[in-house]
């Protein structure tokens, strides 16, 4: 069993196009909520979306290449990128062979797929464009971070709607630590902003009109984002051997499934997620000092994971700093944990406490430290990161400063 | 065929594959051009937006050259016109 460094960070959000942007954004409490622009929301019921700022493929992809990638998968690539010069990797036959690429994403190319439909049943045309499929399949992401870097080992996708990206780290997480993998290329990546896909969404009923106010007694909902989130892991000794900056430490990954309802979060999943993480860390709940909650903003889930943590963490949920980040990058969905991840990550790294922002009015179901709006100085030890998905499939980790 | 018509092709193959239209000519191999399978049926689809017809998946699965690409359109075009003949006639 190896001890696993996070030794490369890349980052593509609302919040910055770089991990020192995004870093920066979360320390000033800056939310990236905006009216969309990807899409004609006119019709729509709600109008901000947290969309990476003027976001064109030609900085970082030639016209061809990019007719081949779906946005979605164009930020993975583009954190993969950031992610591996970070960690300053030296590639080796070797290491391409058996290194690992495990994705997040929930909806994938669907704004490929969208436009497609569009064209046959909106506009009556007999076809659509024939790369809808290669550029709609959720591991398109894995796949083009494979072929970028020449990786010829274990490459996959996971697809656990809101917890993808912290299903696929967890999942990398322990092929690292069980030496099955040398290093791995781990996070999400999602691009939600099509009009179907919002419909859609509009139709659930659980959009904010305005912005994302986790844990506030006047939230009216989560607020959609997009970009992508991505990690180098290695082991450890081996990081610390060729010295490499190690950005943190995983400790521990948790999973659960509430098998109660296909949307309803259930307190007692998401508490049992928990546990099993401080339970694969090897640490007790007391030691754990800020959690990157999942925090959706929503009138359901914020009430419920409050419960949750109070049930794992007793007394000590008084002392817990939790803050919800999608108030700044939104929810990014397949993305979501990679994001958040790297935000846990940096607060560790750093010393701060990242905000809960756009929090106007405590709420008594929600009686935890939000750090409400603006950000903290604070060096800890241990944080964790709250991925509870529709469906009910819960996924936690660990992380432990270096 | 028509001037009009292998001046519509090439410029489908050009803008579809992203090169230059002095590269594309009527003797170009798939090869030269740096078209691939994908790359073929994406311009497959250019094509067929572009004349407004049907490639059948038989006739696809031959061609290998820009060439072939013109006669197979020419041909298409032809029958296509033989057919509303038919049908107003």
């Amino acid at each position: 069993m190896h001890r696993v460094a996070v030794t490369g960070i890349g980052v593509i959000c609302a919040l910055g196009r770089i991990t020192e942007e995004f870093g920066r954004a979360l320390r000033e409490g800056r939310p990236g909520i905006n009216p969309i622009r990807s899409a004609d929301v006119s019709t729509l019921r709600f109008q901000n979306g947290a969309e990476v700022p003027a976001y064109d493929h030609r900085p970082y992809f030639d016209d061809k290449h990019a007719d081949f990638i779906d946005r979605f998968a164009q930020f993975a690539v583009i954190g993969a990128r950031e992610a591996t010069q970070d960690a300053g990797i030296e590639w080796t036959p070797q290491l391409r062979e058996n290194a690992a690429i495990i994705t997040g994403s929930c909806v994938g190319g669907q704004s490929t797929e969208d436009a497609g439909f569009v064209n046959v049943y909106k506009l009556g045309m007999n076809r659509v464009h024939p790369l809808t499929i290669p550029k709609t399949m959720a591991n398109a992401g894995a796949s083009h971070i494979s072929m970028e870097f020449g990786i010829t080992g274990p490459s996959y996708t996971i697809s656990t709607a809101c917890s993808s990206a912290s299903h696929a780290i967890g999942q990398a997480f322990w092929m690292v630590r069980s030496g099955m993998a040398p290093l791995a290329i781990t996070g999400g990546s999602e691009a939600p902003f099509s009009f179907g896909i919002l419909k859609a969404w509009e139709a659930l009923r659980v959009v904010s009109p305005d912005t994302c106010r986790p844990f506030s007694k006047d939230r009216s909902g989560m607020v959609l984002g997009e970009g992508a989130g991505i990690l180098v892991l290695e082991p450890f000794e081996a990081a610390r051997a060729r010295g490499a900056q190690i950005h943190a430490e995983i400790v521990g990954f948790g999973m659960s499934s509430d098998a109660s309802h296909i949307t309803q979060p259930s307190a007692d999943g998401a508490a049992r997620a928990m546990r099993a993480s401080l339970c694969d860390a090897h640490i007790m709940p007391e030691a754990v000092s800020y959690i990157n909650a999942h925090g959706t903003g929503t009138q359901a889930n914020d009430p419920t994971e409050t419960a949750a943590i109070r049930t794992v963490f007793g007394a000590h949920a008084g002392k817990l700093a939790v803050s919800s980040t999608k108030s700044m990058h939104g929810h990014a969905l397949g993305a979501a944990g990679a994001l958040e991840a790297v935000a846990a990550i940096l607060a560790l790294r750093d010393g701060f406490l990242p905000p809960t922002a756009n929090f106007n009015q405590p709420d008594p179901e929600c009686d935890l430290d939000v750090v409400p709006n603006v950000s903290r100085q604070a060096d800890f030890e241990y944080a964790m990161s709250n991925s509870f998905a529709f469906g009910g499939l819960n996924a936690v980790l660990a992380f432990r400063r270096a | 065929m028509s001037d009009e018509l292998i001046q519509r092709v090439r410029n489908v193959i050009a803008s579809t594959q992203r090169i230059p239209i002095e590269n594309v000519t009527i003797d170009s191999s798939f090869q030269e051009l740096g078209i691939d399978s994908m790359d073929g049926v994406n311009i497959l689809f250019a094509l067929e937006n572009e004349f407004n017809i049907t490639i059948p998946d038989e006739a696809a699965k031959q061609i290998r050259n820009v060439r072939q690409m013109m006669e197979g359109v020419e041909r298409l075009i032809a029958g296509g016109a033989a057919d509303t003949a038919a049908v107003t006639s």
